[in-house]
């Protein structure tokens, strides 16, 4: 495996590389693999033999390093999460960028392409409990329609899976990423005091950045396709996470926190969607055991390591 | 390793506890005795993750301080006697109870009794009616002393998971009967039996007396049950479901054991649900017997 003699070394299009996730991922495979990334962004700091291009996956650009690099594999990482955005920034970056790339991926004989979709897609309702596996409905969108393209995204590339059974195609669904990553529940776990509804304490999940990395590498792994929820070191009370993490919590009543959200959101005072709130309501548990089974990944971090990442920033 | 509630601070700044939640903690405590504690404390915890928390959110620790009040009710107030509690088997097991009493104190009672009375502690789950397993505080409460909203998946992965689960297949239907049905069953679920026959569970027939005198009720307002979206809406001899201090008599009967195709079709599955119907029912008549006249006193 490692380095390989004579075995060619692959190469790997990474999209959203300047990306806290990206560059993780980008620092995992590099080593193995030509690693060429892609992204809006600027990419300050990174390693010699990793290629940064600097374009927007919706242009003509991308085809050209489809056309220059013939990479072996593609990782789409580029889904935009910011929820501060508008609508059809989001919907055009996410939806009209994903099926280009897909488009390029099957026309220029990807063999392989892995897409970041998120446990989100299931989305928190009430009348969910248990754990969901990856046949279960993608309701997230019904009471949050932020989430609709989303959605579209992981659906996109579940119509790539069945119409080119030829490339092989995984999807991750990951519980909630916590590290350096700046996504909606680290920037939670980092509110001083952080609001909790009064009178619910939901379960929640969560993973590691680097274990999310670690599993887009295994899913790189020849024979590897079709969806899997990924878990990380398991499930705890919102409210242990928060004392894990040393936040103090301030809970409040539901309808006050749903109007003061409401508000705060219209006067974009804050970056937390109203909808968001299900998520600190309902436990929303995925069944990861598939991931476990047939990617072979386990995580690397305990919950406590991943909490303590939020809080540790380096 | 103990994981209290309170020593969970972690890094950095402490947690604001008030006095008066220690307070109110110290009384909750103060409700238990050494030896629940100890039970308390002899539960299989092989399950629990680094926070002493098991996937569904059973906290044995929160458990403790939670369990206070339903011990005094057991020992002083319902004076719970209990038959058998010994034949629960280790591993797997389905407890099936009959359901009553408006409030689902019979199922705090049945855990109560695995708990402290069974040679080896195990904490019975009960398959919660969803209703108030989403209450706010209600639905964390149960949660966390090892309650579980009730669907069969949960269910199965209970008994995947060699847990003891607790459920009453008459459902609503039997806690919110009236007084001119007493201690008769209602149609059960077939759900139990055919989860029962895919995960080769055992199934223990418990019969509950007492439950049905704790709130005599007359009358059931649905309307006024739909309109506050609750399962039922009792008028009882109190008004309001305050449980009367009834004596509450539980016998935990024989396993039965069944076997069988779990999707065959509903006369089928029907013809087994019936054996451990009928078996409780017995039950129930020779606990009224026993019983006598000493409904409260």
């Amino acid at each position: 495996m490692a380095g390989g003699h004579k075995a060619k070394r692959r190469t790997v299009l990474l999209t959203g590389i300047a990306g806290t996730l990206g560059q993780l991922t980008a620092r995992r495979l590099h080593r193995h693999h030509n690693v060429v990334g892609v992204d809006r962004r600027p990419m300050p700091s990174r390693a010699k033999d990793i290629v940064h291009m600097r374009l927007d996956i919706r242009r003509k650009a991308l085809e050209n390093v489809f056309r220059r690099y013939r990479p072996d594999a593609v990782i789409h990482l580029g889904v935009m999460h910011d929820p501060r955005q508008s609508a059809e920034e989001h919907h055009t970056f996410n939806v009209i960028g994903t099926t280009r790339l897909l488009e390029h991926c099957h026309k220029y004989g990807v063999e392989k392409v892995v897409v970041l979709s998120s446990a989100n897609v299931y989305g928190p309702r009430a009348d969910t409990s248990g754990f969901l596996n990856e046949d279960a409905p993608l309701l997230a969108a019904q009471s949050f329609a932020e989430m609709r393209d989303l959605i579209v995204v992981d659906m996109l590339a579940q119509g790539f899976f069945w119409k080119h059974p030829g490339i092989e195609t995984v999807i991750l669904r990951p519980v909630h990423i916590l590290g350096r990553v700046r996504n909606a529940p680290s920037n939670y776990l980092r509110l001083n005091p952080i609001p909790t509804l009064m009178g619910f304490d939901p379960m929640v999940q969560l993973i590691s950045d680097e274990d999310v990395a670690k599993a887009l590498e295994l899913a790189l792994a020849p024979r590897v396709r079709g969806v899997f929820n990924l878990t990380g070191p398991g499930q705890l009370p919102l409210s242990m996470a928060i004392d894990e993490v040393g936040g103090r919590r301030l809970p409040l009543p539901e309808p006050l926190a749903r109007r003061a959200l409401n508000r705060m959101w219209s006067w974009r005072l804050t970056t937390f969607p109203p909808p968001e709130l299900d998520h600190i309501k309902y436990s929303c548990l995925v069944d990861g055991e598939r991931a476990a089974r047939e990617l072979g990944f386990t995580p690397d971090y305990t919950l406590r390591d991943t909490l303590r990442a939020v809080i540790n920033l380096a | 390793m103990s994981l209290t509630t309170t020593g969970m601070k972690a890094v950095g700044r402490p947690r604001g506890g008030t006095d008066l939640g220690d307070i109110s903690r110290a009384l909750l405590l103060s409700m238990l005795d050494d030896r629940l504690i100890s039970r308390l404390d002899a539960l299989d915890r092989s399950n629990l993750n680094e926070f002493g928390v098991d996937p569904f959110g059973f906290n044995p620790e929160t458990a403790k301080v939670c369990v206070g009040p339903a011990w005094w009710l057991y020992k002083h107030y319902f004076r719970v006697q209990q038959r058998g509690a010994d034949k629960i088997p280790d591993g797997r097991v389905l407890l099936v109870a009959n359901h009553g009493g408006q409030l689902p104190l019979d199922g705090a009672m049945v855990i109560m009794s695995v708990l402290a009375e069974r040679p080896v502690p195990r904490i019975a789950r009960a398959m919660v009616e969803r209703w108030a397993g989403d209450l706010p505080w209600v639905g964390t409460l149960f949660a966390r002393c090892g309650q579980i909203i009730g669907e069969p998946d949960s269910c199965r992965r209970l008994l995947n998971a060699d847990e003891c689960v607790l459920v009453f297949p008459e459902g609503a239907k039997g806690i919110s009967k009236l007084w001119n049905q007493r201690y008769h069953l209602q149609d059960f679920g077939l759900g139990f039996m055919r989860l029962a026959l895919e995960t080769r569970t055992p199934v223990v027939p418990v019969a509950i007396v007492g439950h049905e005198e704790q709130a005599v009720a007359f009358a059931n307002l649905k309307g006024v049950a739909r309109a506050l979206r609750m399962p039922a809406f009792p008028v009882t001899a109190t008004v309001l479901p305050i449980p009367l201090p009834a004596r509450y008599y539980i016998e935990f009967g024989d396993p039965m054991h069944f076997e069988g195709d779990p999707n065959d079709e509903d006369e089928v599955i029907g013809e087994k649900v019936a054996q451990v119907k009928s078996t409780m029912q017995r039950m129930i008549q020779e606990g009224l017997q026993r019983r006598g006249r000493r409904v409260f006193l």
